[in-house]
C-alpha cells in the first residue's frame, strides 16, 4: 500500500515561552514491511539538533526553538510504501536485548485481575505464538473500544477494571499480561490508515509488540483485533506509552498550553 | 582476632613506631588543643557533609582522628594493581552489556540480572561513549583481614563521594603537624584534582575541537555532598553548575555565563541518572537539562559517569566481578570478593536462613548501611523480623560472612588503641587509569565496633602511602 501521511501538531501558549526543547520519534521504522520516501520534519522557528538511531532502532531527532514564541507547529509529511508481514517485524535492526522489555512500568504494573486474565487466557497455549494470540484476543474481549472512557494517565489495571478504553489502554493491558506470561512486550506508536471515513482518532495509533522466540517481535493490535498489516506505519517503541511517545518536549517559562493535532493517512492510488 | 596493621608479627612496624613515639612524647593538653584545632579547621572550611549518602544531619562534623593509617610501598603496589584491574574489568563489562553482551551469551552472568536490572539503561544501548569508558571515577570499598588479605566490599561506579575528605585530611595533617611530614617519605595526594580534570578532558567527545570545557553538575546546596562538589570545582578550576545553568541548543549543550553562552564538552555529574534529562527519564524532574540525553547519544557532550553505569555496581552483579576479570582481561583477580550468598538460589537461601546470627544480610539495592542485618549484633527478635522479609522477597537480598576488619592505632581517651577501619580509594579512568596513592580511611571509633559509617560513630583518618 502506498500511504501519504501528514501529521501536524500545533502548540499554542497563553504566554509566550522562552525556549522549547523537543525529542522527536517521528520517522518511520526501517524494516521489510515499510519503505519511506521524502520524509520531512519541520518545527516552526526551530533549530534541528542531534539526529541518531537509538538501540531500539528508532530514529530520534532533537529540536530546539528559541523564544519568545507563542505558537509552535510540528509538521510531518511523507510517503510510506507498506507490505503486510502478518505483524512480524522482519529485518528491523536493533540492539536492545528483548529481556529488557520484561520490566514493568507504572502504566503496565500488573494487579490481581491482570494476572488472572493472563493465566486464564494463556491456559492451553500450544506455543509462544499461540499464547501471544490468545492474550491479545483476551484483551480485546475484556476491554471494549470506547473513546473518552479513559484518559492519558489511565493504567492497564484501571482500564481492565473499567472494561473500556482506547488503543493506548488495550496496548498497556496486552503488554502487562504478556510480561506476566514471560513474553517480552512493548508499546508501539505509529499511524493507521482507516478505511472508514472521517475517523481522525484512528490515524494516530498505538499497538503492542510481543517477542516470540524464533519469530522475533510480532505486532498485535487488540483495539482492532488483528495484527498490523499494510495499513499500519510503525514509528517507534518503548516500555509504555510515555516511553514510546513520538513527541516529547519541555518548554521553559511554560504557561497553559493548547494542543491541536491533525493526522491524515491517505492511500495513493498511483 | 582481627589483624592489627600496627604490628609485623610481635614488632611494631617502623612507620607506626615513629608515630607511637610521636604520640608518647605529645603532652595531653597539646593533643587536646590540636584535636580542637582540627575540628575548628573542618568547620571553617565547611566540610561537614555525610559520606556515601548516609543521610542524617548535613551539618554534622565527622570526627577526624589525627593518627594516620600507613601503607608501605609494597602493600600499596599490590592494592593498586588490584584496584586498577577491577576498574578495567568493570568498564569492560559496561561496554559489553551495552553492546553485544558477550559475557551473557557465554553463560557467565545470568541475562536477567543485567537486562531486568533497574539500573540497566536501555536508552543508551548501542552508544559507545568516548574511549569506551562508562565509569570514570570508581570508588572501591576495601577491608583488610590479614597482612595480604584484602576484600572488596562494594564497587561504586556512579558518583562515589568522599574524595574531599581524602584531600582535606591530608591538608589538615600537614598544616597541624608539619614536623611529621618533614623528612618523611609520604606520597602526595594533592595531584588528584589535576588528574581528575585530565581524566575528564581525555573523554571529551569527538566533536570537541579545542581544549574541552568541563563542568561539575550538582543538584544544589541542599545536597549533602555539595561541599565536595564546590571543593572539587574550585581545585580543578572548572565551573560548578546546576541544571538551570545549562541548556541544549541545536547539537550541543551550553552554559550560561555573564559573557554569553559557552559550549560544554564534559559534564562530571553528581546527580542520579533519573534527574539528568526530563525528556528521557523523569518528566517531573526540575534538576535536569531537557534534551541532554539526545546530545549525549549523538556524541555532542560527555557525561561522567555515563548514564547506565550503575548496572556494574549493583550488589547482585558484584558477585560476578571476579568472573569479569577472568572473562575480559584473562587474568586472575588480585583482590578478593567477599563470599556472597545470593538468596534467590535455593541452596544459598537455605544456608543463610540457618545461619542468620553469624551473617550480614544486605538489600541488593540498599546503601549507606540501611536495610541491613548484622547478625552478630542483632537481637533474636530483629533476626526473626529480617527472616520474614527475606522469605517474602528473597531476590532482594544477599548475605555475607561477618568479616574481621583490620584495626589501626587510633586516638582514644587513654592514648592510642586499635580500632577497625575500611578504605575507599578513588580510581580514575580516562585515556589512562590513574590511582592517587591513598584514599579515604574510615574508622569505627567505638571499641569493638565494626561499623565505620559516620552515622553510627565512624570517623575518618589521613591515609599514608610511603614511597620506597
Amino acid at each position: 500500500m502506498k500511504l501519504q501521511i501528514s501529521h501536524e501538531t500545533v502548540y499554542r501558549y497563553e504566554q509566550p515561552i522562552r525556549n522549547l526543547v523537543q525529542s522527536l520519534r517521528l520517522t518511520p521504522s526501517v524494516f521489510e514491511g515499510q519503505k519511506t520516501h521524502d520524509w520531512q520534519i519541520q518545527v516552526s522557528g526551530g533549530v534541528r539538533g542531534p539526529g541518531f538511531r537509538d538501540g531500539a532502532g528508532d530514529w530520534i531527532e532533537g529540536w530546539t526553538v528559541r523564544g519568545p514564541v507563542a505558537e509552535v507547529t510540528v509538521r510531518i509529511e511523507g510517503r510510506v510504501d507498506t507490505r503486510d508481514l502478518a505483524g512480524v517485524l522482519r529485518g528491523h535492526r536493533e540492539a536492545i536485548h528483548p529481556m529488557s522489555y520484561l520490566r514493568d512500568t507504572a502504566p503496565t504494573e500488573p494487579d490481581a485481575a491482570l494476572q488472572d486474565l493472563s493465566r486464564t487466557a494463556g491456559t492451553g497455549a500450544r506455543d509462544p505464538l499461540d499464547l501471544a494470540h490468545r492474550l491479545s484476543a483476551a484483551v480485546s474481549e475484556a476491554i471494549a473500544f470506547r473513546p473518552g472512557a479513559t484518559e492519558a494517565r489511565t493504567t492497564a489495571a484501571e482500564a481492565l477494571a473499567l472494561g473500556e478504553g482506547v488503543c493506548q489502554d488495550h496496548s498497556h493491558a496486552l503488554i502487562s499480561v504478556a510480561r506476566i506470561a514471560g513474553l517480552p512486550a512493548r508499546y508501539v506508536s505509529g499511524y493507521l490508515h482507516s478505511t472508514r471515513d472521517g475517523e481522525a482518532h484512528d490515524a494516530a495509533h498505538a499497538w503492542a509488540e510481543l517477542h516470540v522466540e524464533g519469530l522475533g517481535w510480532v505486532g498485535f493490535d487488540p483495539a482492532n483485533r488483528c495484527c498490523p498489516d499494510e495499513r499500519y506505519v510503525r514509528l517507534g517503541s518503548g516500555l509504555d506509552a510515555p516511553d514510546a511517545a513520538p513527541i516529547r518536549g519541555v518548554a521553559m517559562g511554560s504557561s497553559a498550553e493548547r494542543l491541536d493535532v491533525a493526522v491524515h493517512v491517505q492511500e495513493l492510488t498511483q | 582476632m582481627s589483624y592489627n596493621e600496627m604490628f609485623e608479627g610481635e614488632a611494631v612496624r617502623e612507620p607506626y613506631a615513629r608515630l607511637r613515639d610521636w604520640v608518647q612524647t605529645m603532652p595531653d593538653d597539646f593533643r587536646q588543643m590540636k584535636q580542637a584545632e582540627a575540628e575548628a579547621l573542618f568547620r571553617r572550611i565547611g566540610i561537614t557533609f555525610a559520606v556515601y549518602g548516609e543521610g542524617g544531619d548535613p551539618d554534622r562534623l565527622i570526627p577526624f582522628d589525627m593518627m594516620p593509617r600507613v601503607f608501605e610501598q609494597a602493600e600499596w603496589r599490590r592494592l593498586e594493581r588490584g584496584i586498577k584491574q577491577r576498574a578495567r574489568a568493570l568498564n569492560a563489562f559496561l561496554r559489553d552489556v551495552y553492546g553485544r553482551g558477550e559475557i551473557i551469551r557465554a553463560g557467565r552472568i545470568p541475562a536477567r540480572l543485567v537486562y531486568q536490572n533497574d539500573a540497566y539503561e536501555k536508552s543508551v544501548v548501542g552508544f559507545v561513549p568516548p574511549r569506551g569508558v562508562y565509569s570514570h571515577i570508581i570508588g572501591i570499598d576495601l577491608v583488610r583481614t590479614a597482612k595480604d588479605e584484602f576484600y572488596v566490599l562494594e564497587d561504586n561506579c556512579r558518583t562515589p563521594s568522599g574524595v574531599s575528605y581524602m584531600l582535606e585530611n591530608r591538608e589538615i595533617m600537614m598544616r597541624m603537624f608539619p614536623q611529621l611530614f618533614r623528612g618523611s617519605r609520604i606520597e602526595p595526594v594533592d595531584q588528584y584534582p589535576e588528574l581528575l580534570r585530565r581524566t575528564l578532558e581525555s573523554v571529551a567527545p569527538a566533536k570537541c575541537r579545542e581544549r574541552p570545557t568541563c563542568v561539575i553538575l550538582t543538584p544544589g546546596h541542599y545536597n549533602s555532598a555539595y561541599y565536595e562538589h564546590s571543593f572539587l570545582a574550585n581545585l580543578m578550576g572548572v565551573e560548578l553548575v546546576e541544571g538551570q545553568d545549562l541548556f541544549v541548543d541545536g547539537e550541543f549543550v551550553y552554559m550560561r555565563t555573564t559573557t554569553g553562552p559557552r559550549r560544554v564538552d564534559v559534564i562530571y555529574r553528581r546527580i542520579d541518572d533519573l534527574f539528568l534529562d526530563p525528556l528521557c527519564f523523569r518528566p517531573d524532574s526540575m534538576l535536569g537539562i531537557p534534551g541532554l540525553m539526545d546530545v549525549y547519544r549523538s556524541g555532542g557532550v560527555s557525561i561522567c559517569s555515563a548514564p547506565g553505569a550503575g548496572v556494574a555496581d549493583d550488589k547482585a552483579i558484584y558477585t560476578f566481578v571476579p568472573e569479569m576479570v577472568r572473562f575480559y582481561l584473562g587474568e586472575e583477580p588480585i583482590l578478593n570478593n567477599v563470599q556472597t550468598w545470593t538468596l534467590w538460589k535455593e541452596d544459598d537461601r537455605r544456608y543463610v536462613l540457618e545461619h542468620l546470627p553469624e551473617l550480614v544480610v544486605k538489600e541488593v539495592h540498599g546503601s549507606g548501611g540501611y536495610g541491613m542485618l548484622v547478625g552478630p549484633k542483632s537481637t533474636s527478635a530483629e533476626i526473626e523480623a529480617f527472616r520474614a522479609k527475606i522469605i517474602a522477597d528473597p531476590c532482594n537480598y544477599i548475605a555475607q560472612p561477618t568479616l574481621a576488619l583490620s584495626t589501626c592505632p587510633t586516638f582514644v581517651d587513654e592514648g592510642i588503641a586499635p580500632r577497625h577501619v575500611d578504605l575507599r580509594p578513588f580510581c580514575l579512568c580516562g585515556d589512562r587509569i590513574e590511582l592517587v596513592p591513598g584514599g579515604l580511611t574510615r574508622v569505627a571509633l567505638r571499641e569493638g565496633s565494626l561499623v565505620v559509617n559516620s552515622s553510627q560513630g565512624g570517623g575518618v583518618k589521613d591515609t599514608w602511602v610511603l614511597s620506597e
